[in-house]
């Protein structure tokens, strides 16, 4: 891997970003990559706008993905996803959850909702791969795996075998939590396998 | 050789460790919290404190120092105004033992009221000061700063920002990650040292001045400023993280990167400005470096693009790299869609304070209001907040609105860690000077806003072990207020009837309002609440009370101007105030 490569994992405070990024991090560092990780914490309350970025390489400086500069980006909402536009580099990919989690402002009456949610992720995002991620870990019977499903169509991307992104997971999570996430992991890798997901390139 | 992928915050806790650290003290605040939070891994060999406020925690940390072991703070960048008293001092004392100081601070003010910028705090109080880029720096630069202050006796600050303290990278913690073996220092009575009365204080002065000087000589040699050269056209003196993003931007020019920035390493600085054509600083925040450089008489380039507020990051710099250099273009970037819908935080759905703030909107009263989740109250629907300007304040706003002949019903709302960390000097003003405002204290029993830390309300310490759960009512009679009352914070009737009555009561007055924040007590037997559609009639009474779980549904009724509630089953944690306010007996336990 001659150059760093940047990844932008965005979505909603609860969906597990924050220990995605953190089992990427890991992985990118097990397969002998400089890493790092930036995110922003919000406030102790639920429901706001989320955003994990790591950048992995021989050597990396900033902890800041610059706009227009996001090989992959990781959406978990597809609001979160047109959000975070301005992050995508010409030719990057979009892994997309298909999934909407409808924010307070709307569900309150205060904000209008998006008209053409469809529309608008086909406009901004015409070659996105779209993951039924949410679903696939409802079928394991917990949603909060949608994270490591994710993570499984995300392997396709990585320079690295899916095995490091294993040994990665189960040295983060808790021992009674990994043989759920292994199988949202193997879920996801096997739903992107038709999808097209191409392979991260120096 | 180790090597851990550490936050810039845990970091620096490791290095605390490393560096044989004995004594811990903070008060949460973002982005500093997960320094102590990570001491207490360490807590066999550190011991470690969630102190009261920041200038207790300072105390403590002093105390230590003076006893003769090392000893470090952390706080986030506004918690130091609250320490500066303790610290000002401290520093013309001289530290015994180490004394590390980390300030947070917050460029872009992800999660803080203002922006400021502490190196000029440190400068002030004439200490070291050291800014890492990075996580390896911040572990690296922890421990010198601890072996730095107990050879100076200057303190040093070690000043992270979001960016530092929040991300996370590799860092080589060297072939044997333990404590070194650094003795505490022996204690000795000794008034001349340790207590600044003038006479003792003005020699304290000289030497402190003297050692300012003897600094500057160490920064100009030190190892943490280091010049990186490049094409000599341009020369950028930089530190902290923007360093990082001088390095994605500018990889070919000369650098001058400064951790050691306090005092300033001037004859560095002038071999540098000597060797390149031009020179440009790049630093967050304020002109810091840049006006001590310019004081020097060193041309400074005057750049145009603007870097001073909020967060530098590398698209900030490729606009100065367009400006200086006009080698690059702009990056081609396809933005957002307009007009998304926002996540502003709210109160969580059950939230303990939401009652409370309910019920003062409905009572009409001015609120001055305080920090932390409550400050939710302020927007709408609930709308119940004045004012809010520094935790603690909201009880001497309120007293000085009364002064001030504002009239009409004024009640400070204030959480239990803020009144601990620094409401009771104000209540004790208002019953001295004779006040009749009501304090409103809301007791989830945590301080939640920064993740749900214990303070003296809670019965635990950051050691895990039990201690005495402070009570808040039976202090405030201490204090001297007689009419005290404790409402449970779900009762809307009891509430209200409690309230109306202390607000116009003649005397002051403190409510506490009990109820613990639901997002730490996860309570697993929630039964949910739901809305009867057949029932509702869309007046939409319960949506005022702004709990998430509570949607807007269908139309109802023919005028297509009222909606039916519909409550999210997964979001409602049971706390039974949206069926409290319906009139119409819709809302009810889910069977
Ligand atoms: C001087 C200072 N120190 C720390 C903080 C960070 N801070 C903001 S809110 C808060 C805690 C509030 O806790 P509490 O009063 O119990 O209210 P809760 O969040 O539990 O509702 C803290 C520590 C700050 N803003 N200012
Ligand atoms: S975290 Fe606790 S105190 Fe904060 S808004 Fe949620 S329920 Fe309320
Ligand atoms: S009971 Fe009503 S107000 Fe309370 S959490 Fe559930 S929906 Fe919200």
């Amino acid at each position: 891997m001659e150059r760093v490569l940047n990844v932008s994992l965005v979505g909603v405070g609860g969906q597990g970003i924050l220990l995605i990024s953190d089992v990427l991090a890991q992985a990118a560092a097990r397969a002998g990559h400089d890493v790092k990780k930036s995110e922003i914490h919000g406030m102790a309350q639920r429901g706001g706008s989320v955003i994990s970025q790591v950048r992995f390489g021989p050597r990396v400086f900033s902890p800041i993905i610059a706009d227009g500069t996001t090989d992959v980006l990781v959406a978990f909402d597809r609001l979160e996803a047109l959000r975070w536009r301005h992050l995508m580099a010409p030719g990057g990919q979009a892994l997309i959850n298909r999934h909407d989690v409808i924010p307070v402002s709307v569900t309150s009456g205060q904000q209008a909702a998006v008209e053409d949610l469809d529309g608008l992720v086909a406009r901004f995002y015409p070659e996105a791969i779209m993951v039924p991620a949410t679903e696939l870990a409802q079928g394991l019977g917990q949603v909060r795996a949608t994270n490591m499903v994710m993570a499984g169509a995300l392997s396709h991307w990585t320079p690295f075998p899916p095995a490091v992104w294993l040994d990665a997971l189960r040295a983060r999570l808790p021992a009674k939590l990994v043989a759920l996430n292994e199988r949202a992991f193997a879920a996801g890798r096997e739903a992107a396998a038709a999808l097209g997901v191409r392979r991260a390139t120096a | 050789m180790s090597t851990e992928f550490l936050s810039g915050n845990e970091a620096v806790a490791y290095a605390a460790y490393r560096a044989g650290c004995r004594v811990a003290a903070a008060y949460p605040g973002t982005p500093s919290t997960e320094i102590l939070e990570t001491v207490a891994r360490f807590k066999d060999a550190i011991d470690c404190e969630w102190a009261v406020n920041e200038k207790v925690a300072m105390e403590v940390v002093i105390g230590a120092s003076i006893a003769g072991v090392r000893a470090l703070t952390a706080m986030k960048h506004v918690g130091l105004n609250v320490a500066m008293d303790p610290l000002m001092t401290y520093t013309w004392i001289g530290a015994h033992g180490g004394l590390v100081v980390v300030s947070a601070d917050d460029p872009g003010m992800h999660s803080s009221q203002n922006e400021q910028d502490n190196r000029n705090l440190a400068r002030f109080a004439r200490m070291a000061l050291f800014e890492p880029a990075d996580s390896q720096e911040a572990y690296d630069m922890t421990v010198a700063a601890f072996e730095l202050s107990e050879r100076s006796q200057a303190p040093v600050m070690v000043r992270l920002t979001t960016r530092t303290s929040h991300s996370a990278g590799l860092v080589d913690l060297g072939d044997d990650f333990r404590p070194l073996a650094v003795a505490p220092k022996p204690y000795r009575k000794d008034i001349r040292r340790n207590i600044p009365v003038p006479a003792f204080g003005r020699p304290m002065r000289q030497r402190v001045e003297e050692r300012t000087a003897a600094l500057r000589a160490e920064a100009d040699a030190s190892p943490l400023n280091r010049i990186e050269d490049g094409d000599r056209r341009l020369g950028i003196v930089t530190s902290g993280v923007a360093y990082t993003y001088v390095k994605e931007v500018f990889p070919d020019v000369s650098i001058l990167k400064l951790g050691f920035t306090n005092p300033l390493p001037t004859a560095l600085l002038r071999r540098f400005a000597g060797s390149v054509d031009r020179l440009v600083v790049v630093e967050e925040l304020d002109p810091f470096l840049e006006e001590q450089i310019r004081a020097m008489g060193l041309a400074v380039v005057d750049v145009q693009t603007p870097l001073r507020l909020f967060e530098l990051n590398p698209m900030r710099l490729l606009a100065l790299r367009r400006e200086l250099l006009g080698d690059v273009a702009a990056p081609a970037i396809t933005p957002a869609p307009a007009g998304l819908p926002t996540r502003p935080p709210v109160l969580c759905a059950g939230c303990s304070h939401r009652g409370a703030f309910y019920v003062l909107h409905k009572l009409k009263a001015t609120v001055t209001g305080d920090i932390g989740c409550y400050t939710l109250g302020a927007f709408a629907p609930l709308d119940a907040m004045d004012t809010t300007v520094c935790m603690g304040a909201s009880i001497g706003n309120a007293f000085g609105m009364e002064k001030a002949g504002l009239g009409g019903r004024i009640a400070a709302v204030i959480g239990d860690s803020t009144f601990f960390h620094s409401g009771l000097t104000g209540l004790l003003d208002v019953v001295y000077n004779r006040g009749r405002i009501t304090v409103v204290v809301l007791d989830n029993r945590i301080t939640a806003m920064t993740g749900h830390q214990g303070n003296p309300g809670s019965g635990v310490t950051l050691m895990g072990e039990s201690s005495e759960a402070t009570d808040i009512a039976t202090l405030a009679r201490t204090l001297g207020v007689r009419r005290v009352c404790t409402v449970g914070a779900y009762d809307l009737a009891e509430l209200e009837r409690v309230l109306a009555t202390e607000l116009d009561a003649p005397e002051p007055s403190v409510v506490v309002v009990r109820g613990p924040c639901v997002i730490a007590e996860r309570r697993r037997d929630v039964v949910p609440y739901a809305v009867d559609v057949a029932t509702c009639v869309g007046c939409g009474a319960c949506r005022k009370l702004g709990c998430p779980a509570i949607v807007r549904g269908d139309p109802v009724g023919a005028d297509g101007r009222r909606f039916a509630s519909v409550i999210d089953p997964e979001l409602c944690s049971g706390c039974d105030l949206c069926r409290q306010v319906c009139r119409f007996n819709a809302i009810a336990k889910r069977s």
